[in-house]
């Protein structure tokens, strides 16, 4: 294995690899990470002004999402960390979806009818192992259905790793791992994390494929999520992506980076933004103006603007709702309970 | 009618609910070519082949999460944790994942999932391996909690927990394996949250479960050669668990005695001794007993684990000690 991350596109947009994205589609994907960014700064900004709980913003991290999630059909699942918004958002989960859970709303878990995403997982790395269930599911009922699922740089070292890597890689699950390294765990920076070379190096002890990719590289995200998932639905088994990538804010909006880590790491990796960098590319391609960029930077503003006043205009989530989403039918004790929460 | 051991009543209540719907699957380690560290799922990989039985590497918490997953494909699954204890190396999936997943989908997602474990002492098998845990998921909100105590029930109550469309936690007692009863043909189903009353009496309403059932009836016997005539109730379920058996019991006995496997502290008796104190108080004639394990780590030589957990002798003692 190569530790050296595949690249297609140079931080100064200059190609040097194949990809299988024509420029219509690079265009579409620029603006979908356009869409996140303006997500993304939206929420931090809104959880300054009390308008939302904590929030985990994943500002840098754009081409590993839009990029992995941009490999998918509608059949398969994305399962992702409470820094993947933008990858469960590309599959379907909506950006309203996404503010309401971070007012504490459970109507944010509620996906659109047929979009097969779970909130977020709040806990670090339990979800790994559900990405293994469900393809495992899909394997059981005959359909060809893929299962990604998105985690840190430190969830590869709890033990739900360990387990789902093994178990999906002896069923032989259709399960895309999809790492971003992103350098940090909250403090802890990666080479205090593990000793192995890479993360990437992992999936060997599992006789499982394991591959680097530059995260801050949209075409070379796309290309390894694409390969994995086709291996995956062609009933080849699991692979592990390391993707690697910088977060650029803070863990969460309660973490402060400036006491770990220094302003000048930061400045470089700003340096290799991966939105700039397909901009750069479109730019030598022919393919951006600034009228383009205007027009969707606006565009995507406004959706965000909409999409937050539509969010916030919803009635609050009652008691009696909390009660609702326990059983298939509450029983008797929780429909007493819940008569008790109702008189106040 | 056909004399079953509750070992035996165990895969035939898998393999019933298997046949009725093909879509269910069964994973847990060493339940398919070996039967089961119990013996309690021979024959089921012969009948359903390694598809649908699947022996899994030893990973508790992947074995509940691909239970997780593919339940949410719409997938129901049976999953078994061998011993109940190692629940707690995949409690995050129990408390935190499988329990909450609805809730945290406003109800959109279903969890049919039926997690089998072997619960409770009697086999020497030490602190880590022998003990009654069923308080420990009973806390948990969103989870239901079996705990049958004959063949019949087994079956009854492990169809009632397959076709429940939320995760249920199934407690096979390691003591009662071997004993045997006459159950009828055909198929069993039973339902969850139904108390039994095995017997009736009119002096103290005895509240078990599992093993501890056939302990409190034995003990009833040895009462009423005292002159206590006391009424049994096998909880089967503690949640959701059946308020009503119990309070009309009390009210027409008086007094209330739990007997638990479980650790004093936070046993299922306590929220029953609790709610009998709230719901029954003006018909209690004297304090509500409760006959439990110390609080203690389970011992694994023979003389102190039989002197740990709650025998014949200790209920009767108990109950006579305190009748005033």
């Amino acid at each position: 294995m190569s530790p050296e991350p595949r690249q297609i596109l140079a931080p100064d947009g200059t190609r040097h690899g194949e990809s299988s994205l024509e420029i219509p589609a690079i265009r579409r994907l620029y603006q979908a990470m356009l869409s996140a960014r303006v997500f993304d700064r939206k929420a931090s900004a809104m959880q300054r002004q009390g308008r939302l709980a904590t929030y985990s913003p994943f500002e840098g991290q754009e081409a590993c999402q839009i990029g992995s999630a941009a490999a998918l059909s509608p059949q398969d699942w994305v399962v992702g960390s409470y820094r993947d918004g933008g990858a469960m958002w590309l599959h379907g989960y909506t950006w309203r979806n996404l503010l309401l859970g971070r007012t504490g709303d459970e109507r944010g878990g509620r996906t659109p009818d047929g979009v097969r995403v779970l909130p977020p997982s709040i806990t670090v790395g339990g979800h790994m192992i559900h990405a293994v269930g469900l393809g495992w599911g899909e394997r059981l009922q005959g359909s060809d259905g893929v299962a990604l699922t998105l985690f840190g740089d430190g969830a590869t070292s709890e033990g739900d790793f360990h387990e789902a890597m093994n178990f999906a890689a002896v069923f032989e699950t259709p399960t895309v791992f999809f790492c971003q390294n992103n350098g940090w765990a909250i403090s802890m920076p990666t080479e205090r994390q593990t000793r192995s070379e890479t993360i990437a190096h992992k999936a060997v002890a599992y006789g499982m494929e394991g591959v680097r990719v530059d995260g801050n590289d949209l075409l070379a995200v796309y290309e390894a999520a694409t390969a994995a998932v086709a291996k995956a639905r062609r009933g080849d088994g699991p692979t592990l992506i390391e993707a690697i990538t910088f977060r650029v804010g803070p863990h969460t909006t309660a973490d402060d980076p400036g006491r770990y880590r220094s302003e000048g790491i930061v400045a470089e990796w700003r340096e290799r933004d991966p939105l700039e960098r397909v901009r750069r590319y479109l730019v030598a391609q022919d393919a951006w103006d600034e009228a383009w960029q205007r027009e969707i930077e606006e565009a995507e503003s406004r959706a965000i603007e909409d999409i937050v006043a539509d969010a916030e205009a919803l009635p609050a989530f009652t008691p009696r709702e909390i009660f609702d989403g326990m059983y298939a039918e509450p029983t008797a004790q929780l429909r007493e309970q819940r008569a008790e929460a109702e008189r106040g | 009618m056909a004399e079953l051991s509750y070992r035996d009543a165990v895969s035939r209540g898998i393999a019933q609910e298997m046949r009725r719907d093909p879509n269910l699957v069964f994973l847990g380690e060493d339940v398919a070519a070996a039967g089961g560290v119990f013996k309690t799922t021979v024959g089921l990989l012969d009948e359903f082949g390694p598809i649908r039985v699947r022996d899994t590497p030893i990973s508790e918490q992947a074995i509940l999460g691909a239970a997780a997953g593919a339940a949410m494909t719409g997938v129901p699954v049976i999953a078994e944790i061998m011993f109940s204890d190692f629940l707690a190396v995949c409690f995050d999936l129990v408390a935190n994942e499988i329990a909450k997943l609805r809730y945290m989908t406003d109800g959109q997602v279903s969890l049919p999932i039926v997690i089998r474990t072997a619960n409770g002492a009697g086999s020497r098998f030490g602190a880590q391996h022998s003990q009654s845990v069923e308080n420990w998921c009973m806390m948990i909100p969103g989870l239901k909690v079996v705990a049958p105590s004959t063949p019949e029930d087994v079956i009854g109550l492990m169809a009632a927990s397959v076709r429940d469309p939320d995760p249920v936690v199934f407690f096979e007692h390691k003591s009662l394996m071997a004993t045997k009863a006459t159950i009828p043909d055909g198929e069993i189903v039973d339902e969850l949250g139904k108390a039994r009353t095995l017997r009736a009496g009119t002096d103290i309403t005895i509240v078990a479960l599992a093993l501890m059932v056939p302990r409190a009836m034995a003990a009833a016997d040895r009462l009423a050669e005292q002159g206590i005539s006391a009424e049994v109730i096998d909880l089967r379920t503690l949640v959701p668990l059946d308020t009503r058996t119990i309070l009309h019991s009390v009210e027409r006995t008086g007094r209330l005695a739990t007997v638990e496997e479980n650790p004093r502290l936070c046993g299922w008796g306590a929220e029953i001794a609790s709610l009998v104190a709230h719901e029954a108080f003006w018909n209690l004639d004297a304090p509500i007993v409760r006959i439990t394990t110390p609080h203690i780590p389970l011992p694994a030589a023979n003389n102190l684990e039989d002197a740990t957990i709650p025998s014949v002798d200790k209920i009767v003692d108990t109950i006579v000690s305190e009748w005033a």
